[in-house]
């Protein structure tokens, strides 16, 4: 977690600092991971990996990180921007001094074997060394070749040399070998020297690893082949990546819809589902998963970047099953007026002389309508990565039917092979929070094994003694860089030198060509050491990318990394003002002048450590709480679980039957056993928890135990039952949390439930079923989205079509002559469920669609029930008389989750589900630091998504157990205690929940933040009633420092300068 | 979406006048968008001078009037658009305390509009380069606030 980028002392971009500590133990595991995959799953997983003290080689075959979501534009539900919040992450990664970027190359060969891989790598040798490139561009500028580019889709033009998005990491110009035609341009004009200039050529590399992470990703399936929708040949239908990179601010039309045709505005838009999935040849048959609300959001963007803009969308099922994602899809129909309308087209006619897209469909009442559109966009599938087939052969592991990843219900990130686990798209089409609660799940796979090799090949960075300049007068050294052309080139750098000379405190200036290149930076750490500087500045880039560089330097010259500061003279001057040099040189002048002033007012700031302890507290027993728990021992850290029923299991003790055929019950067993014989794992059943108190690392739990039932540390060869010593509350110390607290099922107040004994809910049915007391039957109705998808409720309860399929198979299976009849809204079976159904149709059984105004009706009339639904295929009510009416009833959060919530103090969101910090990149953190959650207690979701999550969880909470003692972030709130009026303004507003008020030690009631929790935003500041808090390296005196400098001497304007009015 | 310039008359203000604006960015968006307002080599006039803060939601009405005080015509505030808070609700606090800083600014006397608030992602480069040059012209149509202390 960066709080601030400017401050973050570790290393640079991608170089490691420091040394590598020593090799492994001869004959030991190796603590490193190979993860194959920089996209979002490849950087959560090496995050997670590298955070608990394993080194990551990262493997990536295009010259720069960030995969398809750096493609994207916003995410949803939430409409985040998709770059700010990756953005961070790619940074983080490319600095991680546990983290080795190795882009541009594939894996040839693996050998050895889980612990002990070694594994082969092939990488192109870039023609432009990212060690040297600073970015500049002028290659770029000078090459005469233009190519299409293909981080836009081929919307737009690049150049062969080029930078692969402006976020890229590395931040590095690369040349495309395929386009280029050796020149020697770029070579000629590049003031670094990077450009290497030759053949292409590889090195091969021999990589040392205990495990091995995939995470290629996915192919965008390419409709060109489909000739019913004339994609490549109709300019005006596109892909909706096509799209997403028009709606990017920075894309090739700077957030504009354009229709390529002609470059007009359009009026309607089109988007048709399911292009490439859930049709066509047997191993493409799956659901894709992610388009359906792909679509929504682009439909609801595209209509929010263009007025007067009509969209609609042509579906079969809208799958919009995730967390917040059914109210998203209701939002686009009822605020933003988004059409929806169930078909699929079977094909399309241009109008050659206006380029418009006719398309013939059904409507509601069975008419056939013919419409135009001015813009047509083809949801097109996920397919398994081009190179799976080679990847499988090379790893040496196998493939489902489909061509993805080969995994298990039980093991949803684990391969054919030992050792070897998968992460992201290339184990099923997934959307983002999917991949990254998955990729944490990889990444405790893959450390678990190796857990005894933990920190072995941490890097141990080296920092020289830090000089105490307490005392000391201000003597600021300040370094302008002329970036080669990019700053000087606009800005006259001399005149801003000289001007800077003269004023207060500073006490050496100069100018380097690039003040980042190696040689600057030694010369940096000269002249600290002769002129006895003890601030330093650097007006050159952003400070969001080049900042942790310099601060590294200076820390090798004995400096506290906080004596920083930089001027953004080139993304925020000198590239903006382009054409007005004098007043670029002004600006640029005042901006230097503006860090000298903050600069006066740095002191040195320190991390605390904090004291952890490195055990962890597991809240609920059912498959999440015992998966977690069992990960958790198996990272070699100890902890208690506490269940508040006598019995393990939670609801996966009512699943008798699972759609993959996997024995569940026996899973169950194999749990319950492996955990009763851990000796790290204390088992608390009967159990509640009564009071949590402290913070992350020192957390104190007191937990109520009822009676008897309870299994204490070391009870497990015993066997089950043996009794806790005496009923009564009992504390637990420990340093995180997972919250696994689960789900129940909704009791329905319709349809019968409760009056009429053939009235059952699926788990029910699945009860009844296995114990063989489900009464005769010939008809069987399945009435789908009971309690879900209401206005009480108003999410989809995701797993439920699927159960019912599952339950609707069972049924054919054992009495094919019986009538099973669905009466559904969407079949939601994403992904490879859907080829279950499917199975269901061909095997007979009858869907029927309701609308959500029009539900099926359920009476009783001389003892038959009778079944009342309007039929929009023969647009009339059928009556059906069944036997068995089964209830697929909405999952809920489990009882006592507001009082839990309360508890732990994090939030639930508006259907009682607790809320993660972030929806997209963070699904399984709460914002509170040190407790995570899992399963159930998320949202519903399917058995192998439980366990993935359970062992994602285990992965962050590893991220701080894995340090000995815990770093706090430096640039915090500190409060003024005396000052301080506790009204309480602080607590109540921080997110994090670092404030707190209460009567301390000294016996004086006032405020003090927690800077292990404290993310150091500053909002406290502004919340105080009494100016009591400070925000450290962004404190008020220096911020009105930096004013005052902004506005004195101020000469802006083109020609004559700023002339002032007297206003007194 | 775009922040386009109000039709105000134009040359109201003295000729030749340059307004001093300050501007405060979030760190995780705003500064980021103006940094990708210089990597697409966009131009805007040169009037602004950023000030880096981590969230909008540090910005102190003081910090505003502080400006003014100091002879600033215009102070634009930038943050995360609502939902996208690093701080998860850091630019919720940001809109109370401007809307705050703005009724202030009305019972002083100082015309509002020399106080804008902004929501610009790290994507939107050209959003951020229109706001400036926009709220330049707006400021130098305004003419100078002249609370600067000389």
């Amino acid at each position: 977690m960066t709080q601030d980028s400017a401050a973050e002392p570790a290393g640079g971009m991608g170089q490691a600092p420091g040394n590598a500590a020593a090799s492994p133990v001869p004959g030991g595991k190796v603590g490193a991971v190979v993860v194959v995959g920089g996209g979002v799953a490849g950087i959560q997983a090496s995050l997670d990996i590298a955070d608990s003290g394993f080194k990551v080689y990262m493997v990536e075959k295009t010259p720069s990180i960030g995969g398809v979501m750096a493609q994207l534009d916003k995410t949803f539900p939430t409409n985040d921007c998709a770059m700010c919040i990756l953005a961070p992450k790619l940074v983080e990664t490319g600095r991680h001094p546990d983290i080795e970027i190795i882009a541009g190359a594939e894996v040839e060969k693996v050998e050895g074997e889980a612990g002990n891989f070694r594994v082969t790598v092939r990488k192109r040798v870039a023609s432009i060394d990212p060690r040297k490139c600073t970015a500049c561009g002028r290659c770029s500028e000078v090459c005469p070749i233009e190519t299409t580019s293909s981080f836009d889709e081929g919307l737009c033009e690049r150049k062969a040399v080029y930078l692969p998005f402006p976020q890229a990491i590395p931040l590095s110009y690369t040349v495309d070998r395929k386009s280029c035609v050796g020149c020697g341009r770029c070579a000629a004009v590049c003031p670094a020297n990077a450009v290497l200039f030759g053949p292409e050529e590889t090195e091969v590399r021999t990589l040392e690893a205990g495990s091995i992470v995939l995470a290629p990703g996915f192919e965008k399936f390419d409709p060109t082949g489909l000739k019913e929708f004339g994609y490549g040949t109709y300019p005006n239908v596109i892909t909706s990546i096509e799209l997403e990179r028009m709606l990017n601010a920075s894309g090739p039309t700077k957030g504009h819809v354009l229709r390529p045709s002609d470059g007009r505005v359009p009026r309607k838009a089109a988007f048709i589902q399911c292009v490439g999935s859930r049709v066509g040849k047997q191993k493409e048959r799956y659901c894709s998963a992610v388009c359906c609300m792909l679509s929504v959001k682009e439909a609801l963007i595209a209509q929010e970047h263009t007025p007067g803009l009509r969209t609609t969308i042509f579906f079969m099922d809208l799958r919009a099953f995730g967390k917040d994602f059914d109210e998203y899809y209701k939002r686009a129909e009822s605020e933003y007026g988004v059409r929806f309308v169930m078909w699929r087209p079977s094909h399309l006619s241009e109008d050659p002389a206006t380029g418009n897209l006719r398309m013939v469909y059904e409507t509601r009442d069975g008419k056939l309508a013919r419409e135009d559109f001015d813009l047509v966009i083809l949801a097109a599938g996920i397919r398994p990565p081009a190179e799976a087939r080679r990847l499988a052969q090379v790893m040496g592991i196998e493939l489902n039917s489909y061509g993805f990843c080969r995994t298990g219900l039980f093991g949803p990130t684990e391969t054919t092979r030992k050792g070897v686990y998968v992460a992201g798209a290339f184990a099923v089409p997934q959307d983002v929070p999917d991949s990254v609660a998955q990729s944490s799940a990889a990444a405790a796979k893959a450390t678990a094994g190796i857990s005894e090799s933990r920190g072995t090949l941490k890097v141990k960075l080296d920092r020289p003694a830090e000089r105490d300049i307490g005392g000391e007068q201000p003597r600021i050294g300040v370094f302008v860089c002329r970036c080669g052309i990019n700053i000087a080139g606009t800005v006259d750098v001399s005149a801003v030198v000289e001007a800077i000379r003269n004023e207060p405190d500073v006490a050496y200036a100069e100018e380097n060509v690039y003040t980042c290149a190696q040689d600057s930076l030694r010369k940096i750490q000269d002249k600290i050491k002769e002129h006895r500087l003890n601030r330093v500045i650097v007006a050159s880039c952003t400070p969001r990318t080049h900042a942790p560089l310099f601060q590294k330097t200076i820390q090798g010259a004995g400096l506290n990394a906080y004596l920083f500061d930089m001027a953004n003279l080139r993304e925020q001057c000198s590239w903006v003002h382009m054409r007005e040099k004098d007043a670029a040189t002004e600006k640029a002048k005042v901006l230097v002048r503006m860090a000298v002033a903050k600069a006066r007012l740095l002191e040195p700031l320190h991390r605390q450590r904090i004291g952890i302890n490195r055990s962890a507290l597991v809240i609920g027993g059912g498959i999440s709480g015992m998966t977690a728990a069992l990960e958790m021992a198996a990272q070699g850290f100890p902890v208690t679980l506490v269940e508040r029923e006598t019995r393990l299991g939670g609801l996966g003790n009512r699943i008798h039957h699972t759609l993959e055929g996997e024995d569940l019950q026996g899973h169950l067993k194999n749990l319950e056993e492996r955990l009763l014989a851990d000796k790290r794992i204390t088992v608390l059943t009967g159990a509640e928890i009564r009071s949590i108190d402290g913070f992350v690392g020192n957390f104190k739990t007191v937990v109520e135990i009822r009676g008897a039932g309870c299994r204490v540390p070391g009870a497990g060869t015993e066997g089950p039952g043996t009794p806790h010593p005496a009923p009564g509350t009992l504390t637990i110390e420990h340093g995180v949390i997972i919250v696994a607290t689960g789900g129940r099922e909704y009791v329905p107040d319709g349809y019968l439930y409760g009056k009429d004994p053939r009235v059952m809910t699926q788990l029910q049915f699945e009860e009844q079923y296995a114990a063989g007391t489900l009464p005769p039957y010939k008809t069987v109705v399945m009435v789908q989205c009971v309690g879900s998808r209401s206005p009480q409720r108003t999410y989809c309860s995701r797993v439920c079509c699927t159960e019912t399929v599952k339950n609707a198979l069972l049924v054919k299976t054992e009495h094919p002559d019986a009538q099973v009849f669905i009466l559904y809204r969407d079949m939601r079976t994403y992904g490879f469920r859907e080829e279950r159904f499917r199975e269901a149709r061909d095997l007979g059984v009858n869907f029927i669609r309701y609308e959500d105004d029009e539900p099926p009706v359920l009476d009783e009339k001389g003892g038959k029930l009778v079944l009342t639904v309007r039929d929009p295929v023969l647009d009339r009510k059928v009556r059906i008389h069944p036997d068995l009416v089964t209830l697929a009833v909405a999952t809920l959060p489990a009882a006592g989750t507001p009082e839990l919530a309360q508890l732990l103090k994090v939030p639930l969101n508006r259907n009682g589900f607790f809320l993660e910090a972030h929806s997209k990149l963070r699904p399984l953190d709460f914002s509170t630091e040190g407790i995570f959650f899992c399963g159930l207690a998320h949202s519903p979701k399917f058995l192998e998504e439980c366990i993935y999550q359970a062992q994602g969880a285990v992965a962050r909470a590893c991220t701080l157990l894995a340090q000995e003692a815990l770093e706090t972030e430096a640039a915090v709130s500190v409060v003024d205690e005396a000052r301080c009026r506790a009204c309480g303004r602080c607590e109540e507003g921080c997110d994090f929940k670092a404030p707190l008020v209460k009567v301390w030690e000294d016996g004086r009631l006032h405020a003090r933040i927690n800077p292990a929790l404290c993310k150091g935003c500053g909002k406290c500041a502004n919340r105080c009633c009494s100016g009591a808090i400070t925000v450290k390296h962004f404190t008020g005196r220096q911020i009105e420092k930096m004013v005052e400098a902004a506005l004195s001497d101020f000469c802006a304007g083109p020609a004559n300068g700023g002339v002032r009015q007297d206003g007194g | 979406m775009e922040a386009e310039s109000p039709s105000g008359v134009a040359g109201k203000a003295a000729p030749g006048f340059e307004p001093k604006i300050v501007a405060f960015c979030c760190n995780w968006c705003s500064y980021a968008g103006a940094d990708l307002t210089g990597v697409s080599r966009m131009q805007y006039s040169p009037n602004i001078r950023i000030i880096r803060v981590m969230c909008s939601g540090r910005i102190e009405p003081n910090f505003v009037l502080r400006a003014l005080e100091l002879g600033a015509d215009g102070v634009l505030v930038a943050g995360c658009h609502i939902g996208d808070c690093h701080y998860i609700s850091g630019n919720k606090e940001a809109e109370k305390q401007i809307a705050r800083t703005a009724r202030l600014l009305e019972i002083l006397g100082v015309d509002k509009r020399r106080l804008r608030l902004e929501w610009i992602s790290a994507s939107e480069g050209q959003k951020f380069a229109n706001t400036v040059n926009a709220f330049t012209k707006e400021v130098r149509e305004l003419g100078p606030a002249g609370y600067g202390r000389k």
